[in-house]
């Protein structure tokens, strides 16, 4: 099934599959995400999804297929060659996957020091901003070890906006977190469209999260799309499989 | 049964000698590009070369002493303690210097490197550093390779002068020889070459020893138990390694050179 079609994509996969040992997690995806639109991805545990994220930001290679990042074929570029492309992407691990020898400002300044030549003071101007932004200002000077796992999600998309990506990748942000801090994530991705990027792919498990921040849905059960579309299509979708993961009957694959 | 697990080592060791070489090759690929983490290599020579002095020169002295000790005793039984000083120089400068450093120093770094990569590739740091644009090869390999490429021989010439200040000691004190015999016939049979071939042999280990090492914290997988496995196979290879090439060098710089 194909998604999301858009004249020019900033995201593309093509016929993508990837395995690992013999068990076969992706059999054939496509996906075109357009400039301004925020993708939801979601399938149960085991699904692909975090795969499907990892292939289309180049952390992983897929089996077969073709990935485009803003245009350019990147399954068959070297690391090095793709480190540019990557630069323009930003990427929020589900663990938050913070440097634990790096204080909270020293996570977030990290990609302004390796790849700008801002002064100390615009780079202490522009973490300030998005630690404020996260909901987390005068944290400067904890560490990692010192925060909760919600604090530490924030810091990790503060770290990931902070170059002003034009894509944003999301593995689960809200899985492991409590309401309120699950909810201050769906708003903190709601409030990028307002200016710092309004492209992103955000997967997850959780339906009620994808409705508040997604324009578009699509459901991966057993390595393919089973559907895509907005989040009203998906609720009134003719596929039983989807309607079953929506009522929750099909979490687990 | 047999057959399979044979099939199962050879394919892990295909593996593992397959992607050591690649990770070679990525290294030296990356040793000219940009940007240059100069401030990253003072750091590494810090963590390798000073903190190891320790470990390094207190084997080197009672190796020394030791050896100083059995070759005289023995020498002595042909008449030939009056040699200790050329035979004790020999061993250390051409062999267990270099070797004996390697291992000691090489096995604390290497498990050090495997430790603190492991640990950043089980909590996706890596990943991270990748997602945000960094080559981690340079960022995180090329400034240990350099700085163990040039502290080991550092390491290594202040390991044999203590190795042979050890010999002395056994030798004069405890064997009754006269210093200046000691050092003079060191002198006279023991040519540079002796030297540099220990020498060149620490610069081949200093990147053996890193390159497994990064090689084991990259390929780390399984968590915080997986963690512990690569950390002991770090120390095992390292090992091994380094007495194993050790052979293959000696043959080709005596080949060579001799």
């Amino acid at each position: 099934m194909s998604p999301v079609t858009t004249e020019t994509p900033l995201v593309e996969l093509r016929d993508v599959r990837k395995a690992f040992d013999r068990k076969q997690v992706l059999r054939g995806i496509d996906l075109a995400l357009a400039k301004g639109t925020i993708l939801a991805v979601m399938g149960g545990s085991g699904s692909g999804k975090t795969v499907l994220l990892r292939i289309a930001s180049g952390l992983i290679y897929p089996d077969s297929g073709g990935v485009y990042l803003f245009g350019s074929r990147i399954d068959r570029m070297s690391e090095e060659g793709m480190l540019p492309i990557r630069r323009r992407t930003g990427f929020v691990f589900q663990g938050a996957a913070l440097f634990d020898s790096l204080s909270v400002f020293e996570n977030v300044a990290y990609p302004l020091r390796e790849h700008t030549r801002m002064s100390l003071r615009e780079i202490t101007e522009r973490v300030h901003h998005f630690l404020t932004l996260v909901g987390l200002p005068d944290t400067d000077e904890l560490m990692p070890a010192e925060l909760s796992g919600g604090m530490r999600k924030r810091v990790g998309i503060a770290r990931a906006l902070v170059v002003e990506p034009e894509v944003v990748f999301f593995d689960e942000p809200t899985a492991g977190l409590d309401p309120t801090n699950a909810r201050l994530v769906a708003q903190l991705i709601a409030q990028l469209r307002t200016g710092i990027c309004d492209t992103a792919i955000v997967v997850t498990h959780d339906v009620e999260f994808a409705e508040m921040v997604a324009d578009q849905m699509a459901i991966l059960l057993d390595g393919r799309f089973a559907d895509v579309g907005t989040p009203a299509e998906i609720h009134r979708s003719a596929n039983a499989d989807v309607r079953r993961f929506l009522a929750g009957e099909l979490r687990e694959i | 049964m047999v057959a399979q697990d044979l099939r199962r080592h050879l394919r892990e060791a295909a593996v593992w000698y397959g992607g050591l070489g690649l990770l070679t090759v990525r290294v030296a690929r990356n040793l000219t590009l940009p940007p240059s983490y100069f401030w990253l290599v003072a750091r590494e020579i810090d963590i390798i070369g000073v903190r190891s002095l320790t470990v390094a020169l207190t084997a080197a002295l009672f190796t020394g002493m030791v050896l100083a000790l059995q070759t005289a005793v023995n020498m002595a039984r042909f008449g030939a303690e009056n040699y200790v000083g050329p035979v004790v120089a020999l061993s250390i400068l051409r062999e267990l210097g270099p070797v004996l450093t390697a291992i000691l120093v090489g096995g604390k770094v290497a498990s050090g490197i495997t430790a603190e990569l492991g640990s950043m590739k089980v909590t996706e740091q890596i990943d991270a550093l990748r997602a945000l644009g960094v080559n981690y090869i340079k960022k995180l390999i090329v400034p240990r390779l350099m700085a163990a490429v040039l502290v080991f021989p550092l390491v290594t010439i202040l390991a044999d002068g203590m190795g042979l200040l050890g010999g002395m000691l056994i030798a004069v004190f405890d064997r009754n020889v006269d210093p200046y015999l000691y050092w003079n016939t060191i002198s006279y049979w023991v040519v540079l070459k002796d030297f540099l071939s220990g020498i060149g042999k620490s610069v081949v280990f200093g990147a053996l020893v890193t390159l497994v090492g990064c090689y084991n914290g990259l390929a780390t997988e399984g968590g915080t138990e997986g963690l512990g496995r690569s950390t002991t196979a770090t120390v095992v290879q390292v090992a091994m390694g380094v007495i194993i090439s050790d052979f293959f060098i000696t043959k080709l710089f005596l080949f060579m050179f001799w």
